[in-house]
């Protein structure tokens, strides 16, 4: 299954690469670093039915970082939720993929992102109602690192730990790299456990390119009770790419024909090395 | 059409109270209600609910951004939230959230805007809200509701509730004179005749309207006869019956505790322009900032007065014989 998902996570990066390519617009490097999240969450963990996506009882997905969602759109396709073939009208006209997240086009799409800094506090509202509503379904918010500089983030960090809401789980795609250079130079957030955890937060922190971290804290996320958990990914932004990685130039530009072909290698060198 | 109105007016009664009351019935017939605040639950009144309903209640902190977030979370699992803080914190520190969630994700949350226009007088500028209207409704799928009295926010508020899609309801902080009888059925989306006159048309809404049916008594006297038209639903707004008025009357004015730019004034002017221009004069704030004062006194200094209302009605009729 290890094998499995980080194969897909490596075709699913071929798969953006395509799409921001042929459109040329969209958003790599932060699409790239959450890849293994995404397959880990939509091909094992996460308790959905893409042929009801509306489904009452749903694990709920929040992707606040709504800019990298290329993947997300990837996997929601190959799950199932709308046929693969449109993937490669993402961000066309009349495309019912947009460039950010819209939730009335895309099935399986909760709430629209774009904005960063949503996803907690849209996320404890979710896990409030799960909560009132006697279900066992979670909540999942997928943030980026650069997004925890909005405000908002942390008055939702604040309303999940006051009502306690262990049910839902953020993960925070800890790549270090922002819009306009590295977090550290854009707007220092370290230390980044001690935080969450001064926040009332249960912390736990994994490679989060490792898909057996990723599965286990997943796993451990469950076990928790009466906190909110936030799963600290340390990830890698352009992740597969030699050049593109850990450089902010690849979080919104689209690759030229030459740097197109050497990612497509050095990617299929990926999904190679997970081969069965 | 006069019983809909109460002659003379009823006792002054606090607007937040009713609104307070209107809440805790709401809880009764809709239990997939729930009710959220920025901690000001006790100065909106909107805590009445929390002490009847505690497990429907949630108090984020003085946190707007995150109020209507929290809101949006429960409205995806099929509850019908209704947000509460003061009406300029939605209409600028909340916005964001607002546009991106309610309006663009559909989100079925409902915003009860307190201290509305000029309502919080004492505290001043930075608590009036007088762009809120022009600005909620520039939101696409966004509805604007303002009720007039005590007794139009009991029987509006259930509509809200009921009503598909983010609705902004717009409330007074203050005490003031019940106009409606039992009879007063509002419909979100029209707007309600209250007194008949064939000379202009006085367009109103919030707690002015009872200013504009004391103006239009004055007008009697001189000779002129006004038509008011409660229009308690800005967005969407009654585009036939503003046609109508101009039409039948020849001349309006709109009445608003707003600034002129953008409310209920620029709404009816947008209809007008495109379908049937007519003179028609504005009653609002003019395009500034107020000061702090006694809430009356305050809406009279900043050009709200029942001769105010006369003045325009005059304005608008000569302009209409030349």
């Amino acid at each position: 299954m290890i094998a499995d998902l980080s194969r897909r996570a490596y075709e699913f990066r071929i798969q953006v690469l395509q799409m921001v390519y042929a459109r040329q617009t969209g958003h790599i490097g932060g699409a790239f670093s959450i890849a293994e999240v995404l397959t880990a969450l939509y091909f094992h963990h996460l308790r959905i039915n893409p042929s009801n996506p509306n489904w009452d009882d749903r694990d709920r997905l929040v992707f606040s970082k709504g800019h990298a969602c290329a993947m997300l759109y990837t996997a929601l396709a190959h799950r199932g939720f709308f046929p693969v073939e449109d993937l490669m009208t993402f961000r066309a006209l009349n495309s019912r993929l947009q460039g950010h997240p819209e939730r009335q086009k895309t099935p399986g799409i909760e709430v629209p992102a774009g904005p960063l800094g949503h996803g907690v506090a849209i996320g404890a509202g979710m896990a409030l109602c799960a909560r009132m509503d006697k279900s066992k379904r979670r909540v999942y918010a997928i943030l980026g690192d650069g997004e925890i500089n909005a405000g908002v983030i942390w008055e939702g960090a604040l309303v999940a730990a006051k009502y306690q809401l262990d049910n839902l789980k953020v993960i925070l795609d800890y790549n270090g790299v922002q819009q306009t250079g590295t977090t550290t130079k854009v707007l220092p957030t370290e230390p980044i456990v001690d935080k969450w955890r001064a926040f009332g937060w249960h912390t736990i922190e994994i490679h989060g390119h490792n898909q057996t971290q990723v599965l286990d804290a997943l796993d451990q996320a469950d076990e928790i009770h009466g906190k909110p958990v936030v799963i600290i990914a340390r990830t890698t932004k352009g992740k597969g790419v030699s050049f593109m990685e850990n450089d902010s130039y690849w979080h919104g530009s689209p690759p030229n024909e030459k740097q197109f072909q050497a990612a497509l290698a050095e990617l299929n060198e990926g999904v190679a090395r997970w081969q069965n | 059409m006069a019983e809909l109105i109460r002659e003379p007016f009823g006792a002054l009664v606090s607007m937040r109270k009713a609104y307070g009351e209107a809440l805790i019935e709401l809880g009764k017939t809709h239990p997939n209600v729930v009710v959220l605040s920025a901690d000001v639950s006790n100065s909106d009144h909107s805590g009445m609910f929390e002490a009847v309903y505690p497990d429907r209640f949630f108090n984020v902190g003085i946190a707007e951004p995150a109020l209507v977030d929290v809101a949006v979370g429960l409205a995806n699992g099929g509850r019908v939230p209704i947000a509460n803080t003061f009406s300029f914190l939605f209409a600028t520190r909340a916005l964001e959230q607002v546009r991106t969630h309610l309006c663009y994700g559909e989100a079925n949350v409902k915003l009860a805007g307190a201290y509305s226009g000029l309502s919080d007088s004492f505290d001043g500028p930075t608590h009036h809200a007088i762009t809120d209207i022009a600005i909620m409704r520039a939101l696409p799928n966004m509805t604007v509701v303002v009720p007039a009295d005590p007794l139009a926010v009991k029987k509006l508020l259930p509509l809200v509730a009921d009503w598909q899609g983010p609705v902004f309801f717009r409330l007074c902080r203050n005490e003031v004179p019940e106009i409606f009888t039992d009879e007063y059925t509002p419909e979100i989306g029209k707007g309600i005749v209250l007194r008949q006159g064939a000379d202009v048309s006085i367009l109103s809404c919030g707690v002015l309207v009872a200013r504009s049916l004391l103006a239009a008594k004055c007008l009697a006297e001189q000779g002129i006869s006004a038509r008011v038209v409660e229009v308690h639903t800005i967005k969407p707004l009654d585009r036939g019956l503003v046609i109508a008025c101009a039409k039948e009357t020849g001349a309006l004015v709109t009445v608003e505790e707003h600034s002129i730019i953008g409310g209920l004034g620029g709404a009816v002017a947008e209809v007008l322009v495109e379908n049937e221009p007519v003179p028609m004069e504005r009653i609002g704030v003019a395009d500034t900032f107020a000061e702090s004062g006694p809430y009356s006194e305050l809406m009279d200094k900043y050009g709200l007065s029942v001769n105010d209302i006369v003045n325009a009605a005059h304005r608008a009729v000569a302009r209409k014989c030349k």
